[in-house]
């Protein structure tokens, strides 16, 4: 892919700058994990931690916090991804801790914010010291003023008024006892160059990324299809629509798009010309106020 | 953004570009617009501005670059934000910075990274003091181009006289910055005139519109392809039976190209060998060159570890302890001479006292205080360091990678400065 002007593309400098980032992590801190969902970015992100020490392996775990709420397909796709890499899989699961009585259950059914605490609780258990997350500076604003190495308290905290500067590459990874470093090496990439890496290095995504018929409800303006989460209630009128997913997340909150998309040049192609955000299109969670995001940021969310 | 098909997209390149100024200058109106017009804002963004806009005639596209709670509720920038839009020839990423004296940090961190800094200017106001110190800050970063945008020139009737008097003397001022590249537009951001397009408001204008400028500064020739640099990152040592003798050296080329078969020396220990293989994320590499991130593989087995470096053994850089730099102090308690410090130059971590400050810099009439006694938060100053390692340096007018450092307080583990390699004096 390169060219006699010794220029990389977008897609090969985004990349070279995670690998680094990830290099720098693996590098400087000791029990580094990366949080894996089986969404797309965690995909992208595994994929470019392989790169970077590939030929050997990946030399740190990875994570799910998993809400107990997600699409049959992603966990499926999550157990056979990490088998394929032989990376170890730490589970750390909400339902246990709804059980166990550390957490509880939100009246509107979002477990969106009891992660939190679950995914704190599992960090001071394994005593990791930095988190690699996959999300982008380009979802929401809180996240566009995030750093990529992005300091957090013994509390996993989030302080927006006093983050390390941080410059060129040269990232500071120091930590003290019971603090920890998150990291974000898809800081720079956006949806449609996630995309377009998924295209160009033909990686595997759950199916539920491309378009099927499914039968769906209709709640405040978006698609929402049957399953197991979801159950029509009084009055909501089922349908038969061809929709595939945007983001991945609990399979209770997550809408569906209307999509003709089978394949994934078919998303680039929808992606590039859609008008509406990943999030706003397909969160029911992120509706909540403007700030949603920076508040659950600050409570130590990923 | 046009429909584009993903090969397309694997040949566009990345225009880093840092923006200085503040809410007075129709900054954030400014982004909004470039934001607006090349298609990078949604419509659930755009009708969420829309609902905040009340009052006025039209919608308030500075709220799109609105950002954390608090600067909501002041109505101030404090932190800089990464902003990303693309057209289809370039994608852009934007690090949107504030613009008043105390952010300074802030604007340093935001051009550190950037090929284009643009500085706003009202118009009305013509160069002020604030313009001067946008402009040196993105001299000192050593950002190769740099765009002064004339805004609102709705508000002096597209005047030419004013525009071209604002021109010349930053012309006259920027020739004392040593910087390269100037191009100074006259722009309406409210009104969107020579954003996107050329207005019809300055026919006496012949130059591009900004985003035109954008698209097409040429930013190739301004890596350093001569000088073979490779801060070794990590060693990897798979251990497995299939790769049993394997061992690399991974990391970021800083500058130069390396291949298979060069004659390569690796510092401290000053050993010479060749490269047997380069490594790239798809397998085996021709070459490499900055930025790429590669592992390279040396026909012997020497003992090579994180923080040494491979070079040519005709072109390495100074293997020093003593760094003269100018620093850019980001902390509430000042530098002092005499004060320990731990540095971060490129992948190698070392302790350092400073020596000296010889002056610090004001940054508004770039005056050189000798007789300072330290740097306080924002503050500007050259200052020597004795490291307790050697470093492998450059300067930063030759090379922004190796002649870079950061520093850090071994206390707190604040990142609390950025410093830029000078000659020794």
């Amino acid at each position: 892919m390169t060219t006699p002007d010794y220029r990389l593309s977008q897609l090969e400098t985004l990349e070279a700058e995670s690998i680094h980032m990830i290099r720098e992590v693996v590098a400087e801190l000791e029990r580094p994990v990366l949080l894996f969902s089986g969404g797309k970015d965690s995909i992208v992100m595994l994929e470019l931690a392989r790169k970077a020490f590939a030929p050997a392996r990946i030399p740190f775990p990875v994570m799910h916090v998993d809400t107990g709420l997600n699409f049959p397909d992603v966990l499926e796709f999550r157990d056979r991804r990490v088998a394929e890499l032989g990376v170890h899989l730490i589970v750390a699961s909400v339902p246990e801790a709804i059980a166990r009585g550390t957490v509880r259950e939100e009246p509107n059914g979002s477990r969106n914010r009891i992660q939190t605490p679950v995914l704190l609780d599992a960090v001071e258990k394994h005593g990791f010291t930095a988190l690699f997350g996959g999300a982008r500076r380009d979802e929401d604003k809180a996240r566009a003023k995030e750093r990529v190495f992005s300091f957090r308290d013994e509390f996993g905290q989030w302080d927006p008024k006093n983050q390390r500067p941080e410059l060129w590459d040269l990232y500071n990874g120091r930590i003290h006892l019971g603090e920890s470093i998150r990291v974000f090496p898809l800081s720079n990439w956006t949806e449609l160059d996630i995309w377009q890496y998924i295209a160009v290095e033909n990686i595997a995504i759950p199916p539920l990324y491309l378009a099927q018929e499914r039968d769906v409800v209709e709640r405040q303006g978006m698609l929402y299809a049957v399953n197991e989460f979801i159950t029509p209630r009084e009055g909501e009128q089922v349908r038969r629509e061809t929709v595939r997913y945007r983001t991945v997340g609990d399979a209770n909150l997550t809408a569906a798009v209307l999509s003709t998309a089978t394949t994934v040049d078919d998303v680039i192609a929808e992606i590039s010309v859609t008008r509406m955000t990943e999030r706003g299109a397909t969160r029911g969670d992120d509706k909540v106020s403007d700030a949603a995001m920076e508040d659950r940021k600050k409570e130590g969310y990923f | 953004m046009a429909a584009e098909n993903t090969e397309h997209a694997a040949r566009k390149d990345i225009l880093r570009i840092a923006t200085a100024g503040s809410v007075d200058d129709g900054k954030s109106t400014l982004i909004g617009r470039l934001l607006y017009d090349s298609k990078a804002v949604f419509e659930d963004q755009y009708e969420a501005v829309e609902r905040a806009s009340v009052g006025g005639d039209y919608v308030n596209l500075a709220l799109l670059t609105d950002g954390l709670r608090a600067e909501r509720e002041q109505g101030i920038t404090i932190d800089v934000a990464y902003r990303y839009f693309a057209t289809p020839r370039r994608t852009f990423i934007m690090a949107d910075t504030p613009g008043h004296v105390q952010y300074t940090r802030n604007m340093v961190t935001g051009a550190s990274t950037a090929d284009l800094a643009i500085v706003l200017v009202d118009a009305r106001k013509g160069m002020l003091e604030q313009s001067r110190r946008h402009a040196f800050l993105a001299s000192l970063l050593r950002v190769p181009h740099l765009v002064v945008a004339v805004n609102k020139m709705d508000l002096v009737d597209w005047s030419e006289a004013t525009y071209e008097a604002i021109r010349d003397e930053f012309t006259s001022f920027a020739a004392k910055l040593n910087v390269p590249d100037l191009t100074v537009i006259p722009i309406s951001a409210l009104h969107g005139d020579n954003v996107v397009t050329r207005s019809t408001n300055s026919p006496w204008y012949d130059g591009p519109s900004l985003l035109h400028h954008l698209e097409h500064v040429h930013v190739a020739s301004d890596r350093n392809l001569v000088d073979t640099r490779f801060p070794v990152q990590y060693v990897i040592r798979p251990q497995s039976d299939d790769y049993h003798d394997y061992r690399g050296y991974a990391g970021t080329v800083a500058s130069g190209v390396f291949r298979p078969g060069d004659e390569v020396q690796v510092l401290p220990s000053g050993l010479t060998t060749t490269i047997a293989a380069i490594d790239g994320p798809r397998g085996p590499v021709d070459e490499a060159f900055a930025p790429m991130s590669v592992t390279i593989r040396l026909t012997d087995d020497l003992d090579v570890s994180r923080g040494d470096l491979i070079c040519r053994p005709a072109n390495a850089p100074h293997v020093t302890q003593d760094l003269d730099a100018m620093v850019s102090w980001m902390s509430d308690e000042p530098l002092r001479p005499g004060q320990r410090i731990a540095v971060k130059h490129t992948t190698r971590s070392v302790r350092a006292v400073v020596k000296e400050l010889q002056y610090r810099l004001d940054v508004n009439t770039l005056h050189r205080h000798t007789d300072a006694d330290g740097l306080g938060l924002n503050d500007i100053g050259r200052v020597r360091l004795r490291t307790t390692q050697p470093l492998f340096v450059d300067d930063y007018a030759r090379n922004r990678v190796t002649g870079r450092f950061i520093l850090i307080d071994e206390a707190t583990n604040a990142t609390v400065g950025a410093g830029m390699l000078t000659p020794t004096s």
